[in-house]
């Protein structure tokens, strides 16, 4: 089986779909010629045609709203933003226009809108932000967050199939530094399905994107004191799968919630009332978060190390949480 | 070179225990043997003596503490300077606490942590809330375990599921060798005497000391005796069939053997003549015939006791306890007597060893002694009969198709019909009614 980078999935998934489904077409900033900000579409212009590779000037709520408009006709677009903090700039017609359709008329709107976010390769707050949950707040979209190559492969062709708008977050720090296999025949990953990465009985770790390598590492680390680490990778944060995340709280009793997206309002805040609400008899501890603190995403390389949480950090959490 | 005072195990299942009371106090001098403090634990409540003489220096523990065994709870310093030491607070104001060794000792004690000075044995202090989890609770409620028996090694002592899975995966977490059984107490009434008013109320338990009200309700902790009592009354309800049985036996001649032999009884034994060696008597005879009544349920199997080990139920103050009898076929009336008695006064002035309230295969309470015409006792497991011996009283009674008064006991028999049928428990009752009415041993 081949082994591709985290890129080069998303990469081959896109392509796979423009080849099986001619409705399917690309849209964004500097992704024809240049082949995008990251190179996920080069070569496609060449492969596909300037109709289905389409460079736009710079304002995301006009290439959003063409979208959006698009895929009411029948097509289905694949949104690039260049950056995901400039998603920003097309929020209305994401949140009032692509989300509400289909609940107010029942129209499709078969959609992705894709792009690199999250930290860690001293972007500054303008290009490193984890902001999916301003559209895991909002109802009418799918969001997800693949952390393995196979996963963005399987779930960025599950996205371009869906009859439905889904966000698709790409983790900037996974392109190229996480490798690995990913079948060359048709695959999906389901949306809305989570992952057990790594299978344990004293301690779960529900995660997501590059936090999920983290978590391996933490849970490799307390593997040594003989501490038992679940790590459970969502995959999908909207819809999320609840009972993959209550299965694994049920299994190890103590659990920790870790993102790197900021504290407050996070996915951790909202998997903390549901494991309350749901498995309260289950748990032996505190639910536990391990968080990027609340603050924009620093640029000065020490703080942003400081700001982002690491296997270190989550090794500490999980020592004491572990005494509990 | 001091010596440490340890909380003693009472018992191979007991892991902790309370310190009820300090009898000495720091700075005070203590002879070998002398009692020190008393404890409380699940099993027996006893005074604990000293292992060594000289001044006790440390104390580690304050009352109503719970400890758990092998762990320090003071300190004696044998060295006869020190005999004369004075209270640690002045010795620690006066001098510097390196000069005075028992001042550096006295100051050590108060800086350190007790649990971390004690040892590595969590220590729960009475009355403080026990910490575990959400999950812990609900196994233990599954299961129905006490909490507060589960040693907690999480943070500050906490219970976390890995302690309670510890816990249940113990064999002796089922638990049911329980000492204490029955709803009331063997007492010691004086002899009957006719014609005169018949079986005047025996020894008082001490009322318990009355609650200050400053709220509507004022919750008190049970005592670890009396949660040992409830869990076990409740464990034994939701274990046997339940059935009581009622007899009449007239005392007329146990009455009369009393009454010819107590003086002559007291003067060459030393102890008076009581009701309870007879009737500790007629049920070892009746047991002897009847041994499916000295046995025990073990799943599906029927344990038969060759011994005849008969618990006779003490009410104390703070609870009831039931110390037993070993051996009790093999003791003639006056062994008997003087085990009844030895007993019952080791359990009320809490000396009582863990092997005296364990192994009954009978057991007999006296509700009577509060004037109670008879009971149904609750079985002391895994026991499968418990008697209860009713008040003694002179009542009218046909005799030759007459009225005639004669002191009358009501004997009831509480008997796990899971084992017993009524046909055995009524023959077996009969048999002491008949031992009793035409009492022949001599009691001298």
């Amino acid at each position: 089986m081949p082994v591709l980078t985290h890129l080069e999935a998303i990469k081959q998934g896109i392509w796979e779909e423009m080849e099986r489904d001619a409705a399917v077409f690309l849209i964004g900033e500097d992704i024809a010629e240049y082949g995008g900000a990251f190179k996920v579409t080069a070569g496609m212009l060449e492969k596909f045609g300037a109709e289905r590779v389409i460079d736009t000037p710079i304002s995301e709520s006009a290439i959003v709203g063409a979208a959006v408009g698009s895929a009411l006709m029948g097509l289905r677009p694949v949104v690039e933003m260049q950056f995901m903090d400039f998603i920003a700039c097309g929020f209305d017609q994401i949140v009032n226009m692509a989300a509400k359709i289909h609940y107010r008329w029942g129209a499709k709107v078969p959609m992705v809108i894709r792009g690199p976010s999250g930290a860690g390769v001293h972007g500054g707050p303008y290009h490193s932000q984890s902001n999916e949950m301003w559209f895991v707040h909002t109802p009418g979209l799918k969001v997800v967050v693949p952390a393995t190559a196979y996963d963005a492969k399987g779930l960025i062709k599950a996205a371009i199939r869906d009859d439905n708008p889904v966000i698709f977050y790409e983790h900037k720090f996974l392109y190229r530094r996480i490798k690995d296999e990913v079948p060359e025949e048709d695959y999906i990953v389901p949306i809305g399905k989570a992952a057990v990465r790594r299978e344990g009985t004293d301690l779960a770790i529900i995660t997501y994107g590059a936090m999920v390598w983290t978590a391996l590492d933490a849970a490799a680390e307390m593997e040594k004191e003989g501490v038992s680490v679940e790590v459970v990778d969502l995959r999908s944060l909207l819809p999320y799968d609840e009972e993959a995340v209550l299965a694994s709280v049920r299994k190890c009793s103590k659990v920790i919630l870790l993102h790197e997206d900021t504290r407050i309002g996070g996915m951790a805040g909202e998997l903390a009332a549901v494991i309350s609400e749901k498995a309260f008899d289950d748990l032996d501890g505190p639910i536990v978060r391990v968080t990027a603190p609340d603050t924009p995403v620093p640029f000065s390389p020490p703080l942003e190390e400081y700001f982002l949480p690491n296997a270190e950090k989550v090794v500490n959490a999980a020592r004491k949480l572990a005494a509990y | 070179m001091p010596t440490n005072v340890v909380m003693p195990q009472m018992g191979e299942s007991i892991a902790e225990g309370t310190i009820t009371r300090w009898i000495k106090k720091v700075g005070d001098r203590v002879e070998r043997d002398e009692p020190l403090f008393e404890i409380s634990t699940d099993k027996v409540d006893a005074e604990i003596p000293s292992p060594a003489s000289g001044v006790l220096t440390k104390i580690l523990f304050k009352e109503n503490e719970i400890v758990a065994v092998n762990i320090v709870v003071a300190e004696i310093d044998g060295d006869g300077a020190s005999a004369a030491a004075p209270p640690p607070a002045q010795t620690e104001e006066k001098r510097p606490a390196d000069v005075e060794p028992s001042a550096a000792a006295v100051s050590q004690a108060r800086t350190a942590h007790p649990a971390a000075a004690a040892g590595q044995e969590p220590v729960r202090p009475a009355g403080q809330k026990i910490r575990s989890s959400p999950l812990v609770r609900k196994i233990a409620r599954e299961h129905r375990v006490d909490l507060a028996r589960v040693t907690g090694t999480g943070l500050g002592g906490r219970i976390s599921k890995k302690d309670i899975l510890a816990y249940l995966a113990q064999p002796s977490a089922v638990r049911p060798a329980a000492p204490t059984a029955g709803p009331a107490a063997i007492q010691t009434p004086p002899p009957v005497t006719r014609p005169g008013p018949v079986a005047p109320p025996g020894p008082q338990v001490p009322p318990a000391p009355p609650i200050a009200f400053t709220e509507p309700t004022q919750v008190v902790p049970m005592t670890a005796m009396r949660r040992q009592i409830a869990e076990h009354m409740v464990m034994s309800k939701r274990t046997s069939a339940h059935v009581a049985t009622v007899f009449e036996v007239e005392m007329t001649h146990v009455v009369e053997v009393i009454g010819q032999n107590a003086a002559e009884f007291e003067r060459r034994n030393g102890i008076k003549l009581t009701y309870t060696p007879f009737f500790v008597r007629a049920a070892v005879q009746a047991l002897k015939q009847f041994p499916l009544a000295n046995s025990s349920l073990d799943g599906e199997n029927i344990v038969y006791k060759r011994d005849i080990n008969i618990g006779v139920a003490v009410a104390l103050e703070t609870g009831l306890i039931v110390p037993v009898v070993k051996h009790a076929d093999e003791k003639n009336f006056l062994g008997i007597s003087r085990a009844v008695r030895d007993l019952a006064e080791r359990a009320r002035s809490k000396r009582l060893s863990v092997d005296d309230v364990q192994g009954g295969t009978f057991t007999i309470t006296n509700p009577g002694i509060f004037g109670s015409l008879f009971g149904t006792p609750i079985i002391n497991q895994p026991q499968v009969a418990i008697m209860g011996v009713g008040t003694i009283e002179r009542r009218p009674v046909v005799r030759n198709d007459a009225i005639a008064i004669r002191p009358m006991v009501y004997l009831s028999l509480s008997f796990d019909h899971r084992v017993l049928d009524g046909a055995v428990a009524d023959q077996f009752m009969g048999h002491i009614k008949k031992g009793l009415e035409n009492w022949e041993e001599s009691v001298l």
